[in-house]
């Protein structure tokens, strides 16, 4: 016969059990970056609840794995990643301790996005740290390039059909409508960029390579003499010197970056100075993947002009 | 590559092109075949993603069912439809009866090696150190490889991982730690069995390397083991607890043989250690959090009786820790401060009489720059063996990092002992790492 104290513990247990099988209808989905978050939900609706880790003005090599982001975890159908070792820095630990098999590297709720998108910069040959943080399997800022944006989101809603066959249909809608409005977008933007193809620009860090391949503008240099490495005194002579010599008049900054630097280049150079964004949610006003781009393209034509 | 095979697509079609040429509807055939180059591009992008997470990803971890959306989409039929992806050969060959041989000769093997990292800690010393005979702690020679420690982390299949930290001294190795944690477990658990450095407060878990100083407080010297800590074989269960929106509450269990440095000795198999973690962690702004834990640890320890041999003595470690970090997300590798502080208090079994000692520490931490860290710290603690000898100390620290693979640190550190003596020493300490070392947790 059950004595209070066992039955009050028994009711205990049960309740620290509860919690997680309680499943919510709809899928859960936590991503590591804003970007992943915004196509999720173009192609997701109203059938998923995304939450993002990382915000859209913070660097994504370099976010603190706080407790807080397991409480996402853990309740999460789908993690969606950046990947090529983007979040090494932050993300496996996270997963290691949320205690959700679901989303563990392999599992079905886990999902590498570069795996749909064209990767520029693959590392050929030795890759050593002496080449600065570089990334051994190419560069992780792809989503910066529509046409990735659509492969990425063609992926995702295959994934969540996996998860939810019965949605299937749905998701491959909302892809379809996703795609009707991201060709028509593409279109109003190639025509906007059109008149600066060719246009030399100038990054703080490599993570413009994807835009600049899609509308045609040409990175002449980096701020960083390697990626992810501060600027030094030399290299930015340097680059002062290359500027001067290919008339580049732009250099665009990341928001999470100081701007000390890129200013003085910018005053030896009569360069402008400007802070793009990499990412949705850099600003408040941009809350989607098409407005992350109306501000970028915008910001550059005024630039241009 | 790519361009070969647009290249080739292309040449093919211009026989076709050539026969057509007097169709009326040249511009829609172009169209077309402008259309079906993208397919291919598109195609050749799926593949080329294919092939990247096959070359990067354990294949253990990989079902079968991951197979990218995209490539069932395609547009184009059979022919050109890309062929299935052959699985990973899973590396395991079957000896027959006996133990499967893991790992093959093939080339492809590498893929599945593990994470290695090895990061050297050599720390020079100059000052004089003037350490009483009864004190705990321990002096820096003048030069010294103080630690080599190799790091061996991988996926070992969907349920869980694994992580070695093989810690080579000057003359000695040490597994430092060696464990594999079952990541898909029911209802949340996260269980680890092997050899750990338990979760009594933070500096206990924490690697040579990642401490925000050369040395470790006095209250972890005292008390808690110092370098050596409460780190032994066990198993170790941790799950989150529930609790109200926005506060995150984890409990952790473990359980150790009951041999840890001078804090506990196992005589019997039943003389397990045992340590308790509770910690609250609560967002305070978007920059801003902090981080309270309560410990509590019990195991045997080495006091004798009057003939020599061990009696069955306990020692009791309660332990409070408070962190309070604050960091700026939009500037995050330019500013933060870590404010940080343990309380413990021991209590030790021996004869004559009991030892009660308490001790903390309490540190703050500044990143003025990308690469520069500054620091002080107070120290306080009685000795676990002798509860009425108290140490104190200051310490000051000065950081700076050439990149994140290296890190240069002075520190200057003043000790009284309970014996009144007093020593001033700095220290130098560099740290480099290489391959691939996992991120710690927070």
């Amino acid at each position: 016969m059950l004595t209070m104290k066992q039955f009050v513990l028994g009711v205990i247990a049960i309740a620290l059990l509860l919690p997680p099988m309680a499943a919510a209808k709809k899928i859960n989905v936590v991503t590591a970056t804003t970007d992943m978050a915004a196509l999720a939900q173009e192609v997701g609706g109203d059938r998923i609840s995304v939450d993002s880790i990382a915000k859209g003005y913070q660097d994504p090599h370099f976010v603190e794995a706080k407790p807080s982001f397991l409480l996402k975890l853990r309740q999460a159908d789908l993690l969606i990643v950046v990947g090529l070792q983007l979040e090494i820095g932050w993300l496996p630990p996270l997963i290691t301790q949320s205690g959700n098999p679901r989303i563990q590297v392999g599992a079905a709720g886990y999902l590498d996005a570069s795996q749909f998108a064209e990767i520029l910069e693959i590392p050929q040959g030795v890759v050593t740290r002496a080449m600065g943080d570089v990334h051994p399997l190419g560069n992780p800022h792809y989503w910066l390039d529509p046409d990735n944006g659509r492969r990425v989101a063609k992926g995702i809603a295959g994934k969540l059909a996996e998860l939810d066959p019965p949605d299937a249909s749905y998701f491959q809608e909302r892809f379809q409508d996703f795609d009707k409005r991201l060709t028509a977008a593409e279109q109003k933007w190639d025509g906007e960029m059109a008149p600066y193809h060719g246009s030399k620009v100038v990054t703080y860090h490599n993570s413009f390579t994807n835009f600049a391949k899609h509308f045609q503008l040409d990175v002449i240099g980096y701020v960083e003499p390697r990626p992810g490495i501060p600027p030094t005194p030399s290299h930015t002579l340097d680059l002062i010197g290359l500027m001067k010599r290919e008339n580049c008049k732009l250099v665009l900054v990341e928001p999470y970056f100081d701007l000390k630097t890129p200013n003085s280049i910018g005053s030896a150079t009569g360069a402008k100075v400007l802070v793009y964004l990499p990412s949705v949610g850099g600003e408040k006003q941009v809350t989607n993947y098409f407005e992350l781009f109306d501000y970028d393209i915008d910001l550059l034509k005024k630039a241009f002009q | 590559m790519k361009k070969a095979v647009i290249a080739v697509t292309v040449l093919c079609w211009i026989p076709l092109w050539g026969q057509q040429a007097d169709a009326p509807d040249l511009a829609a055939k172009n169209a077309a075949l402008e259309q079906r180059v993208r397919d291919l591009e598109e195609r050749l992008i799926a593949v080329e993603g294919k092939i990247r997470t096959l070359q990067s990803t354990p294949a253990a971890a990989q079902p079968a069912a991951e197979a990218p959306p995209a490539a069932a989409a395609a547009a184009e039929p059979a022919p050109q439809a890309q062929p299935p992806a052959p699985a990973v050969p899973s590396q395991v060959v079957n000896t027959g009866g006996g133990l499967p041989n893991y790992g093959g000769a093939s080339s492809a093997a590498k893929a599945l090696n593990p994470d290695i990292s090895v990061i050297g800690d050599f720390i020079g010393a100059a000052g004089n150190s003037n350490v009483p005979p009864l004190a705990t702690q321990q002096p820096f020679p003048s030069l010294q490889m103080h630690e080599s420690e190799l790091g061996l982390q991988a996926i070992i299949d969907p349920y869980a991982r694994g992580d070695f930290f093989i810690s080579f001294g000057e003359t000695g190795v040490d597994l430092e730690e060696g464990y594999i944690t079952f990541t898909a477990l029911p209802a949340g658990f996260v269980a680890k069995v092997g050899k750990m450095r338990s979760v009594f407060g933070k500096v206990n878990m924490m690697h040579n390397h990642v401490l925000p100083w050369v040395d470790r407080p006095l209250v972890s010297t005292n008390l808690v083991g110092g370098e050596d800590g409460i780190d032994d074989a066990g198993f170790s269960l941790e799950r989150i607890l529930p609790a109200p929106k926005g506060i995150f509450l984890e409990a952790t269990g473990q359980v150790f043989r009951g041999d840890s440095a001078d804090v506990f000795r196992a005589e019997t198999r039943s003389d397990v250690s045992t340590v308790e973690h509770l910690r609250g962690y609560k967002d305070i702004t978007e920059s801003t959090n902090l981080d309270l834990g309560f410990s509590y640890a019990r195991g045997h320890n080495d006091a004798t009786l009057s003939d020599g041999s061990f009696g069955d003595f306990v020692t009791q470690l309660f332990g409070i820790d408070a962190t309070l970090r604050w960091k700026p997300l939009r500037r995050s590798i330019y500013h933060s401060f870590v404010g940080r502080g343990e309380f413990i208090w021991s209590q030790r079994e021996q004869l004559p009489s009991e030892q009660r000692a308490f001790g903390f520490y309490t540190s703050a931490d500044y990143q003025f720059g990308r690469r520069w860290f500054g620091g002080a710290r107070f120290d306080y603690s009685d000795r676990s063996r002798y509860a009425n000898l108290t140490d104190k100390g200051v310490a000051a620290t000065l950081t700076y990092w050439p990149s994140e693979f290296s890190q240069v640190r002075g520190e200057y550190r003043f000790t009284h002992y309970a014996e009144n003596r007093d020593s001033h020493e700095v220290f130098m300490q560099l740290i480099f790492s290489l391959g691939a070392h996992g991120a710690h947790p927070f």
